[in-house]
């Protein structure tokens, strides 16, 4: 890592439910992992994938292509039934008991990989104010800055995602 | 006295398998070899991408009974 002539990547990261989760916290540790330098600049609900108590939820509503796998068929959830209270938290530990039998790594295994991996993570600090976020609620190592700062990397990174 | 140093990364799903041979190659010496042992059917093609971006050696890879092994060599 940190190599003077490495590639970098950069993702701004939006989305705070378990499922939008994964896509930046994979592709960052891989890509650590293969030598890239990588900046995560996390605004809007990507914040809550930073706060100490990870507390994310995936939602069935508005999401028509999830189906859950289910006694070796596949079961959709019409928007009705999503609306449900208590649908979500039980989508939700359906969906992280499929991640624990799959392999699959938790989210707070990928978090701590990627700072292990010293992925860079940049909070908007913008949404911290909007959303009276505290920083002590936050994980530590953080770096609170704003959109110039994020171009100013982006500038300087062959890749650029947006998820 | 072999330098071959084995990795059980069976079970595990992307990017695990990537991520703990990337910790495990970083603690060998250059020459060294890193053999892999991995049930995801995702990690044929990502090893080989992972060792062609990292510059290590991709010696050879196998399958039996849904296991699959990679010998990858620390350049």
């Amino acid at each position: 890592m940190s190599e003077a002539n490495a590639k970098s990547m950069s993702i701004i990261v939006t989305k705070g439910s378990l499922d939008w989760g994964y896509p930046p916290l994979i592709l960052a540790t891989t890509a650590a992992s293969m030598g890239l330098n990588v900046t995560l600049f996390f605004t809007f609900y990507g914040l809550a994938l930073l706060k100490k108590k990870l507390d994310v939820q995936v939602t069935p509503l508005g999401n028509a292509a999830m189906e859950m796998p289910m006694m070796g068929m596949h079961m959709a959830m019409p928007n009705i039934i999503g609306m449900i209270p208590g649908v979500d938290s039980m989508a939700t530990s359906m969906m992280k008991n499929m991640i624990k039998k799959k392999g699959v790594a938790s989210l707070e295994e990928l978090r701590d990989l990627a700072i292990e991996a010293e992925v860079r993570f940049i909070v908007c600090q913008m949404t911290m104010d909007l959303f009276e976020y505290k920083q002590e609620d936050m994980i530590d190592g953080l770096e609170y800055a704003g959109a110039a700062t994020y171009i100013e990397t982006a500038t300087q990174s062959e890749i650029n995602l947006f998820i | 006295m072999s330098d071959k140093t084995v990795l059980d990364v069976k079970g595990l799903n992307c990017p695990l398998p990537i991520l703990r041979a990337k910790k495990a190659i970083k603690d060998l010496a250059a020459g060294a070899i890193l053999e892999v042992q991995a049930t995801d059917p995702g990690s044929v093609k990502d090893f080989d991408a992972f060792c062609r971006q990292t510059g290590n050696s991709l010696l050879g890879q196998q399958e039996a009974g849904g296991v699959y092994t990679f010998q990858i060599q620390k350049n």
